[in-house]
């Protein structure tokens, strides 16, 4: 699975936030999109996942332009969760992650035992199995959280696009869930491409990171490379320090 | 399954009950009687066959076509207060009709009755686009608003043309609340098609309704075409709201009441909803009817009166139980 973007120019009616980017996605089972807010981030990714129109360039899956395939065949490949969705009142946690079964069920086709059990797995995967008959409202922010990704698993889609995936959730869930994901990708092969904000905990559960500022791609590679005080000054205008994190070694970022 | 065989069983007891309750009591008896050995010079039998049978069919389907028009509205735009008689696509099928009938003639011809589905249609169109729902989300007040702003519209034009015609009480009674009584005049067979059709319709696309109801980014990861998905599910409300008009006039709350309880039986399933709301809808249509023929007889009471009579209040309470700024 490799997700390519080629001289990608973004923006909102004459205003471009990026212009001609060029991004290979996919080799590494983890990719964190970093960069201060406003930046781009999230445009790119709705980009990345056909949700938005480039301005000029392309983006490719294994070599095929995005726009040209067929919405539903796409959705079987690749599956992406927007910053805040929203959901019908009262639906319980089981009735919404069912939904994400929709790309794999033809217009007459039954439920079947492999959707059951794609969805009992996503929702055993995020620790809701014991919740799935609550409504949605009743649960907690990161429960919620948990739900959609529930959602987006269930889907079993090789390619998983996350806007900010650990907003609401507690730090412990915060680290659940990244590695959850990385260990999705190394058992499953499943490549997951994220926004995030916290780059220490990008640092350390993602193999490359793609780190935007205010003028666009600042820099791409493993953590190493693009932490770097000269790139954090650029990208934030930050001025930091660079030092290995005691536990993983992981480079971590820490503010003057 | 267990909820939908419950909402059948209420459906089949509430007919069974207008069947037999009347001013002029009938038995089962009578019934097989008129069916087996139709007697064209016997009351009873002429009674039954032209008056109290069509209304039972009419109040089903017109009831069924609400239920459906309500839980694909509500799917769509993740809003409960949608329904057919708030958003104005009541008052446009029933505008079409009576323009069509000041024009062509006869309101009960089955010509004239056609001209609901484009009135449903051009009014589910105008309120959505007016809300802002073709390019994306809506919310519920908007939704509302435009709703109300169209029922407004099509109300001044009507009594407009009221206050100019002579045969206005007629326009004004179909205008204000639907009746079943005149159902045996109506083309209840094309109409029970049409409601079929948007009914199957919804059934086919309801598991992209269902994506729909997460908003557009989210829909269109999980494959879905917004635009295309909305406009069969808009197709799927002008058929089956058309239909409901055309059979007993614009019936205002039931597209608001029924599907909220069919969703509290059968969760948030589309499918099974659809399908509970048909069921429901006739039940609580044909319940309103027969309760209108029996409170004040032999006078009766528009079944649209009784509809508004009872879903007022159930619009208070679930507008009541909105959260500022629920997106439901």
């Amino acid at each position: 699975m490799t997700l390519r973007a080629r001289g990608l120019a973004l923006g909102y009616g004459g205003r471009r936030i990026i212009e001609g980017l060029d991004l290979d996605l996919g080799e590494a089972p983890m990719t964190a999109i970093l960069g201060p807010n406003g930046c781009g981030k999230s445009t790119l990714l709705r980009a990345l996942g056909r949700l938005m129109a480039p301005e000029a360039g392309r983006v490719t899956l294994d070599g095929e332009d995005i726009r040209r395939l067929d919405t539903k065949a796409l959705a079987r490949r690749m599956a992406i969760l927007p910053q805040s969705p929203v959901a019908p009142e009262g639906i319980s946690v089981g009735d919404l992650v069912r939904r994400g079964r929709l790309p794999w069920r033809g217009m007459l086709s039954p439920w079947r035992a492999e959707d059951q059990r794609a969805c009992a797995e996503a929702m055993a995967a995020v620790e809701l199995s014991e919740l799935a008959g609550l409504p949605l409202d009743e649960l907690s922010g990161g429960q919620r959280q948990r739900a959609w990704i529930a959602l987006v698993l269930a889907q079993a889609t090789p390619l998983l696009l996350l806007d900010e995936p650990t907003t609401f959730l507690d730090l412990s869930h915060q680290l659940d869930l990244l590695g959850l994901l990385r260990a999705r990708g190394r058992e499953r092969g499943l490549t997951v491409v994220s926004v995030l904000h916290d780059l220490n905990l990008a640092a350390r559960f993602c193999d490359v990171l793609v780190l935007l500022g205010p003028r666009g791609l600042v820099a791409r590679g493993e953590p190493s490379e693009v932490l770097t005080p000269a790139h954090l000054a650029a990208a934030f205008g930050l001025s930091a320090e660079v030092h290995p994190d005691p536990v993983t070694g992981a480079p971590m970022v820490i503010p003057r | 399954m267990k909820a939908v065989l419950g909402a059948a069983l209420a459906l089949l007891l509430v007919t069974a009950a207008s069947l037999a309750l009347g001013v002029r009591p009938i038995g089962p008896s009578d019934y097989l009687d008129m069916m087996l050995a139709f007697d064209p010079t016997n009351a009873d039998h002429v009674a039954l066959a032209t008056v109290r049978l069509p209304r039972v069919l009419g109040a089903i389907i017109a009831g069924g076509a609400l239920g459906v028009a309500g839980a694909v509205l509500q799917g769509i735009t993740r809003n409960p207060l949608a329904d057919p008689g708030l958003l104005g696509i009541n008052a446009g099928a029933a505008f079409a009709l009576l323009a069509g009938g000041a024009l062509l003639g006869d309101l009960d011809q089955t010509r004239v009755a056609m001209l609901t589905f484009p009135g449903a249609a051009l009014a589910a169109l105008t309120v959505f686009g007016l809300a802002g729902g073709l390019r994306g989300d809506t919310g519920p007040m908007r939704l509302t608003l435009a709703g109300a702003a169209l029922n407004a519209l099509l109300l001044s034009l009507v009594t407009g043309a009221v206050l100019l015609r002579r045969e206005s009480l007629d326009m004004m009674r179909f205008w204000v609340a639907g009746s079943l009584a005149p159902a045996g005049s109506r083309p209840l067979a094309e109409m029970a098609l049409a409601a079929a059709a948007g009914a199957i319709l919804a059934l086919a696309i309801a598991p992209r309704i269902e994506a729909l109801s997460f908003g557009h980014a989210l829909a269109r990861g999980l494959g879905i075409r917004p635009g295309r998905t909305q406009g069969m599910a808009l197709a799927a409300v002008a058929l089956t709201t058309g239909a409901a008009v055309a059979v007993a006039g614009p019936i205002a709350f039931l597209g608001l009441m029924v599907p909220p309880l069919a969703r509290r039986l059968v969760g948030h399933r589309l499918r099974m909803e659809l399908v509970t709301a048909f069921l429901l809808g006739g039940a609580t249509l044909l319940l309103c009817d027969t309760l209108g023929r029996l409170v004040l007889a032999p006078a009766e009471v528009r079944v649209g009166v009784m509809t508004a009579v009872i879903g007022g209040p159930v619009f208070i309470w679930i507008a009541r139980g909105l959260r500022p700024g629920a997106q439901a």
